[in-house]
């Protein structure tokens, strides 16, 4: 009569034997934090003033604090932009993507991916704001009826992507916390006192009924269909805010899917940063196991590969086109006096997540984690070599400068990446950093009529 | 329905340890006739979805809905506001299609996911910061949950029903809302 399936495709945790096993592991992570945590907090909450101090002096005294200056008015804040939204990309891509392919092991990954993805998108959201030096004529980018009926030129690049950004932090703000939902529900059946309130506030009465997991699911299921293009959508439109100028090294067809490939690599190495010491200080290895390190170290080889054969493809076009100025522009980023950067960025993007190939390196968690750093650089690296290298180097020989970041550049790249942390960090402590109620889904069922035919044969 | 929101409704609650209880369990209910289950799953289970019998979720017209809605926003938009300003840059045409795809798609999905979310609420009952269900925190860890409203004349039949399939606990409940 029972009408239920004995079996569960893969057993990508073999060490997670109960379904509260999980909860009450996860929800432990909530509990109050150690002095490791309060360190972190506070180094963070440092970084996070140097850099809203260091925006607060480019505010008051201008944008010519900043290192920019013609030819190169896209400097650091450009490529911490481009960088923080293509980070964001491959927690969509965990969360939405590999949901639609029915990965089995996501599920352990997914909620830290989705997370850094929100926060990834706040924090890229503030660089154009702080490129504008006038930060608070902002709202001229929306579409508003102003006082002469003049409205945005939905022809520029940079109008899609205020409405790309925009779009892209809502959905996925909206497809994390629908996710979070049911674990936020499972922390607050797990917790006391003021932190009981709290997530009976935040999980909106979820009771886990057939009928909100039916709806549920269905939800998640279009989200994810939705912001599967989306997040494909979002990088392009950030590319094409390079391709359709007609700067050397920028004036590119493949720049949209170069640039999506570029933006997962990059958020996979993120993923695999952040998530290595979450595994080791919170002993989460029956739920991250060498197994999914495994498959996102081979996510990241895959993307290396797209990239590194977009590098090939741009020197090579460069070469058969036989454009006089894009040759020039090329030549100057490899051997003109940004040759560091560019190489930098060839070895680090290129050559070093080469290693993925061997198992061995793929299995060992330290190499995984410092390959990661290598490609965070590198592909930080990537977007200033595009940007400021085609920029400094344009048509006329009489408009080729150099451009240096200075201090309060400087101060507000380091304070992004705290800023970055922080909330990170917040997050690790007020929501459960892993997806209670997805694991269970990849565990097998209790079972009685198994456990009987155990119990009679032993 | 609204007679009845009033009125305290009388049932069992029932915890399982094992999956085929809870689906054996609901469909000896069902085959007993009784009509309001309710049951509670810690994550996403096919086979309880099945042994209840659901049909397709509304929240697909939501989706399909918005997206739309959306799609004819951001077209109507560029279009419109190009339209009040016909000047001529760059030799582009007024009306530049290619151009406004982009921002057609990006409303589509914005407002197609916010409806997704809105009928996931409307469908769902969500927020409902005081539910009235009978419920258990157990239900969201490991145990399945399966509730049931039961008239007084036919406890002891729902009792025996339940207790076939070996609770882990059985309790008689009331709740408030009909539509839980």
């Amino acid at each position: 009569m029972a009408t239920v399936a004995t079996e569960r495709g893969a057993l990508t945790h073999p060490d997670v034997h109960q379904f509260d096993e999980v909860n009450k592991d996860i929800v432990k992570i909530l509990s109050r934090p150690g002095k490791g945590w309060w360190a972190l907090f506070f180094l963070l909450g440092a970084g996070v003033l140097l850099f809203f101090g260091s925006w607060a002096i480019q505010l008051w005294k201008g944008l010519g604090v900043a290192g920019l200056n013609d030819p190169v008015g896209w400097g650091v804040y450009i490529t911490c932009f481009v960088f923080w939204v293509g980070i964001a990309h491959s927690g969509t891509l965990i969360s939405a993507i590999l949901f639609l392919f029915r990965a089995p092991w996501r599920q352990a990954v997914y909620r830290a991916a989705e997370a850094m993805t929100v926060f990834a998108v706040m924090t890229a959201g503030l660089f154009p704001l702080i490129h504008l030096g006038r930060a608070w004529h902002a709202y001229w980018l929306f579409p508003y009826p102003n006082s002469r009926f003049i409205w945005p030129n939905f022809k520029s690049p940079l109008i899609w992507d205020v409405f790309a950004v925009t779009t892209y932090f809502t959905v996925s703000a909206t497809f994390f916390f629908l996710g979070s939902i049911p674990d936020i529900a499972a922390a607050r059946d797990g917790s006391t006192g003021l932190r009981k309130r709290f997530y009976q506030v935040i999980s909106l009465g979820w009771r886990g009924t057939d009928r909100q997991w039916h709806h549920f699911g269905k939800a998640y299921l279009f989200l994810a269909a939705l912001a599967t293009p989306l997040v494909l959508s979002v990088h392009s439109v950030v590319s094409w805010d390079f391709a359709m100028a007609i700067v050397p090294g920028w004036h590119s067809t493949i720049f949209a899917p170069y640039f999506v490939a570029g933006a997962i690599y990059s958020g996979v190495a993120m993923v695999i940063t952040l998530v290595v010491p979450m595994r080791k200080v919170w002993h989460l290895e029956k739920y991250l196991t060498i197994k999914h390190f495994d498959a996102l170290a081979k996510l990241c080889l895959v993307t290396a590969l797209i990239v590194s054969y977009s590098y090939l493809e741009e020197f090579f076009l460069t070469w058969y086109g036989a454009s006089v100025v894009e040759r020039a522009s090329l030549w100057n980023r490899m051997f003109g006096p940004y040759w560091w950067a560019s190489w930098t960025m060839l070895t680090c993007n290129m050559f070093v997540p080469m290693l993925l190939w061997f198992k061995r390196i793929r299995h060992s968690i330290p190499a995984l984690w410092i390959i990661s750093i290598f490609v965070n650089i590198g592909m930080w690296l990537e977007r200033f070599v595009i940007i400021v290298t085609s920029l400094s180097h344009e048509y006329e020989p009489f408009m080729w400068r150099l451009y240096r970041p200075s201090h309060v550049e400087a101060g507000i790249l380091i304070g992004s990446f705290c800023w970055f942390g922080f909330w990170f960090l917040l997050f690790t402590r007020v929501l459960p950093p892993v997806a209670i109620s997805e694991l269970k889904e990849v565990l097998p069922p209790p079972m009685r009529k198994m456990r009987k035919a155990e119990e009679a044969h032993p | 329905m609204s007679a009845t929101t009033s009125t305290r409704m009388t049932g069992l609650l029932a915890g399982y340890d094992f999956l085929d209880s809870i689906v054996d369990a609901i469909e000896g209910l069902k085959k007993a006739g009784f009509k309001k289950i309710t049951a509670y799953v810690p994550y996403p289970e096919h086979h309880i979805e099945a042994a209840l019998g659901y049909g397709q979720s509304p929240v697909r017209v939501f989706t399909l809905v918005g997206g739309l809605t959306g799609a004819a926003t951001g077209m109507a938009l560029t279009v419109w506001t190009s339209s009040l300003w016909p000047l001529v840059v760059g030799g582009k045409p007024i009306i530049g299609m290619p151009a406004y795809i982009v921002l057609t798609f990006e409303l589509a999905v914005l407002f197609g996911a916010l409806a997704t979310l809105i009928g996931f609420g409307i469908n769902a009952h969500i927020p409902d910061l005081k539910p009235r269900v009978a419920y258990d925190p157990e239900f969201s860890a490991g145990r399945y949950g399966l509730w049931v409203v039961v008239p007084p004349e036919r406890m002891e039949e729902a009792r025996r029903i339940l207790e076939a399939q070996e609770p882990a606990e059985l309790r008689v409940g009331e709740q408030e809302a009909a539509d839980a």
